[in-house]
C-alpha cells in the first residue's frame, strides 16, 4: 500500500471512528424528513407519473444527505488537522499535492455514498422505490461527492477557523442543497425561480441522480451529466492549485 | 570525493511581509554531525527549519538535504529527515500505534516498519501506551511520540525542535540519553533549543542565528573561545576586608574569605591581578579560573538574555 492509500484509510478511519456522527446521525435526519414529508404531502403532490410522492423524495434526500456528508468530511477534516496542528505530520511527509488530493476526495466520497446508501437502505423498507439505472445512480452519487468532497477540500484551506467553515457549510452548502429540488421538481416553480434553479450546480446533480432511479427528469440526463462533469473538473483543479501553491498550508 | 553534507543551505531568504525572517543565511551541516541551532526568539530558527521541511518556501537560496533539494527533489529529501515540531501536537482520533504506523505509510514504509515501529515504542518506553489515545497521554508522553513519528521512515537526519521544551528533569535526561544514542547510532542530529547548558553538553557545533541572519557558526570549543571574561576566583586564608583600588573595578562579587573577579581575556593579565592582590597584604590560599560559557558567549553576540526568551514558533 502507498503512502496515498495509507492516508486515504487514515481518513476512512477517522470517520468510521466516530461512525454514529458522521454516518448514522444523517441517515436518520434523512429519514425523518421522509417521515414527516412523506405524511404530510403523499397525497397533495405527485411530480412524476405514477412515481408517488414519497418514492420521488428519496432520491433528493439521498443525493442531499450524499453532498452535505461528503462536504463535511474533507472540509472538517483539513480544518481540524490546521486548528490542532496535525497537519505537519501529512505535510512533512513525501505525499504529492495530487495524492493529497485524491486522498481527502476519495475519503469523501466513501463517506458521501456510504451515507446515501445507508438512506436508501432504511427508506426501502419503508417504501417501494424503483431503480431504473443503477450505473447512473452510482455515478451521480460518485461524481456529487466528488464534486463536494473537491469544494470540501477548497473551504478546509480557506477557512482558519471552525466559524468560516460553519458559515460556509450553513449559507452555500445548505440553501443550495434545499433550493436544487429535494423536495419537489423545478417545473412546479415559477418560471423566474425555474430560470434561477438552472444556474444551482446542484439541481443537476440532484436531476440526474432521479433520473438513475425514474428514468424521468427535468433535465436532459446527458445535459447533467457534463454539467456536473465539468463542476468536477473546475473544482478539481481549483483545489490543486491550493494545494500545489501550499495556500494557507505551507508559508 | 568528499560525502554530500547532510544539510546545505545556501543564501536563504524568507521575508513574512515587512519582516525578513530570513535574511542570506548560509551554512552546511556534515553526515553524523550533532549541530546545535540556536537564537533568540523569533531569530529565524524555526523558518529554517520549517523550509528544511517543506512546510516554509523560501523566497530564495536553495536548502539540500542529503543532496537533494528540498523542493526540486521534495520525495527523497523528505524520506531523508525527520522532523519532531515544537508543539505537542497529536490527531485525537488514534492511539499511538496507529499514528505510528499511518506515519510510517506516508512515508512508504508501513510495511518493512511493523517490527521498527514496535522497537521504537520499547526504546521511547512506550510499549504500555501504545493502544491508548494520544488525547490521554500526559506531555512528556506526546514529547516522545513525536520524536517516535520523526524516526519512523529511519531518516539519517532527525531534526528535534526545542524537543525538551517544558520537559521535566528527568524526562529531559531521558530523551538526552536517546538522541545521544541515535547520533551514536549514525544519524545527523539538528537541534534547536532554548536550554544553552544542553547545547552545551550535546553539540559538536554551533549556528547562533539573530534577526534572521548567521551570527555565529563554529565548534563548540571555538565558540566559547569567543566569550570576551573570564572569571578568576580567589579565596584568601582570611576575611576580605578590603580590596585593592587598581582591581576594584573587576570585582564581581566579595563573600567572606573568597572573591570574583570578571578579566577581560584580551587584556587584563592573570599574574598582574593576583600580584596586586597579594601586595595589599591579602594572603591568597587558592584560585581557580572559569571561562564564559555558552549562555554568556550567546548573550554577548546577541545582545539578549536567553532567559528572558519565552518558547517560540512550531514546526
Amino acid at each position: 500500500m502507498n503512502g496515498m492509500l495509507w492516508l486515504f484509510y487514515k481518513e476512512l478511519m477517522r470517520f468510521l471512528k466516530v461512525g454514529f456522527q458522521t454516518v448514522l446521525a444523517p441517515i436518520i435526519t434523512a429519514l425523518l424528513f421522509l417521515l414527516v414529508f412523506s405524511h404530510v404531502l403523499e397525497d397533495r403532490v405527485r411530480v412524476f407519473e405514477n412515481v408517488p410522492y414519497t418514492a420521488f423524495l428519496i432520491p433528493g434526500l439521498m443525493m442531499m444527505s450524499i453532498i452535505q456528508n461528503a462536504f463535511a468530511n474533507s472540509s472538517s477534516s483539513l480544518i481540524q488537522s490546521k486548528v490542532t496542528g496535525n497537519l505537519v505530520f501529512v505535510l512533512i511527509t513525501p505525499l504529492s499535492y495530487f495524492e493529497l488530493f485524491c486522498a481527502y476526495v476519495g475519503a469523501a466520497v466513501v463517506r458521501g455514498v456510504a451515507v446515501g446508501a445507508g438512506v436508501f437502505l432504511v427508506a426501502v423498507s419503508y417504501v417501494e422505490v424503483p431503480v431504473y439505472n443503477f450505473w447512473i445512480v452510482l455515478t451521480f452519487a460518485i461524481l456529487a461527492s466528488g464534486i463536494l468532497g473537491s469544494l470540501g477540500v477548497i473551504a478546509g484551506i480557506w477557512a482558519e477557523k471552525f466559524d468560516q467553515l460553519a458559515a460556509f457549510q450553513n449559507f452555500v452548502i445548505m440553501p443550495l442543497s434545499f433550493l436544487s429540488g429535494v423536495f419537489y421538481s423545478i417545473r412546479s416553480l415559477p418560471e423566474i425561480w425555474q430560470d434561477l434553479s438552472r444556474f444551482n450546480p446542484f439541481l443537476y446533480m440532484i436531476d440526474g441522480f432521479r433520473y438513475g432511479f425514474f428514468g424521468q427528469s427535468d433535465i436532459p440526463v446527458a445535459a447533467s451529466l457534463t454539467l456536473s462533469t465539468a463542476a468536477f473538473a473546475v473544482l478539481s483543479i481549483w483545489a490543486l492549485i491550493l494545494l500545489n501553491r501550499g495556500y494557507k498550508l505551507r508559508q | 570525493m568528499a560525502p554530500v553534507p547532510a544539510v546545505c543551505i545556501e543564501n536563504v531568504h524568507k521575508r513574512f511581509g515587512a519582516v525578513k525572517a530570513l535574511h542570506g543565511v548560509s551554512f552546511n551541516i556534515a553526515q553524523g554531525e550533532f549541530f546545535g541551532l540556536l537564537g533568540p526568539n523569533g531569530a529565524g530558527k524555526s523558518t529554517l527549519i520549517n523550509a528544511l521541511a517543506g512546510l516554509t518556501r523560501a523566497d530564495r537560496g536553495q536548502l539540500n538535504i542529503m543532496g537533494y533539494d528540498v523542493v526540486r527533489e521534495y520525495r527523497r529529501a523528505r524520506m531523508s529527515v525527520g522532523v519532531v515540531p515544537q508543539e505537542l501536537v497529536y490527531d485525537p482520533f488514534f492511539t499511538v500505534r496507529e499514528f505510528l504506523r499511518f506515519q510510517s505509510g506516508y512515508f512508504g514504509v508501513a510495511k518493512q516498519s511493523r517490527q521498527w515501529v514496535d522497537e521504537l515504542l520499547e526504546v521511547l518506553d512506550l510499549t504500555e501506551k501504545a493502544d491508548v489515545n494520544m488525547r490521554a497521554l500526559s506531555g512528556g508522553m506526546k514529547r516522545r511520540v513525536l520524536i517516535g513519528q520523526a524516526l519512523v521512515h529511519k531518516p539519517p537526519v532527525v531534526v528535534l525542535d526545542e524537543p525538551t521544551a517544558g520537559v521535566d528533569v528527568e524526562l529531559r535526561q531521558q530523551l538526552w540519553f536517546f538522541i545521544r544514542r541515535l547520533h551514536q547510532e549514525g544519524h545527523t542530529i539538528v537541534l534547536t533549543t532554548h536550554y544553552l547548558e544542553e547545547a552545551e553538553q550535546l553539540c559538536e557545533r554551533i549556528a547562533i542565528i539573530d534577526r534572521g541572519e548567521l551570527i555565529a557558526l563554529d565548534t563548540k570549543s571555538d565558540l566559547l573561545a569567543r566569550g570576551i571574561f573570564r572569571s578568576l576566583h580567589v579565596v584568601a586564608s582570611r576575611d576580605i576586608e578590603s580590596v585593592p583600588v587598581k582591581v576594584r573595578d573587576k570585582v564581581k562579587a566579595v563573600h567572606g574569605c573568597s572573591m570574583e573577579l570578571r578579566l577581560r581575556r584580551d587584556s587584563d593579565s592573570v599574574v598582574e591581578v593576583l600580584d596586586t592582590i597579594r601586595g595589599a597584604g591579602i594572603d591568597v590560599r587558592d584560585i581557580h579560573m572559569e571561562d564564559d560559557d555558552l549562555e554568556d558567549v550567546f548573550i554577548q553576540l546577541t545582545r539578549r538574555s536567553p532567559a528572558s526568551e519565552t518558547s517560540g514558533g512550531s514546526v
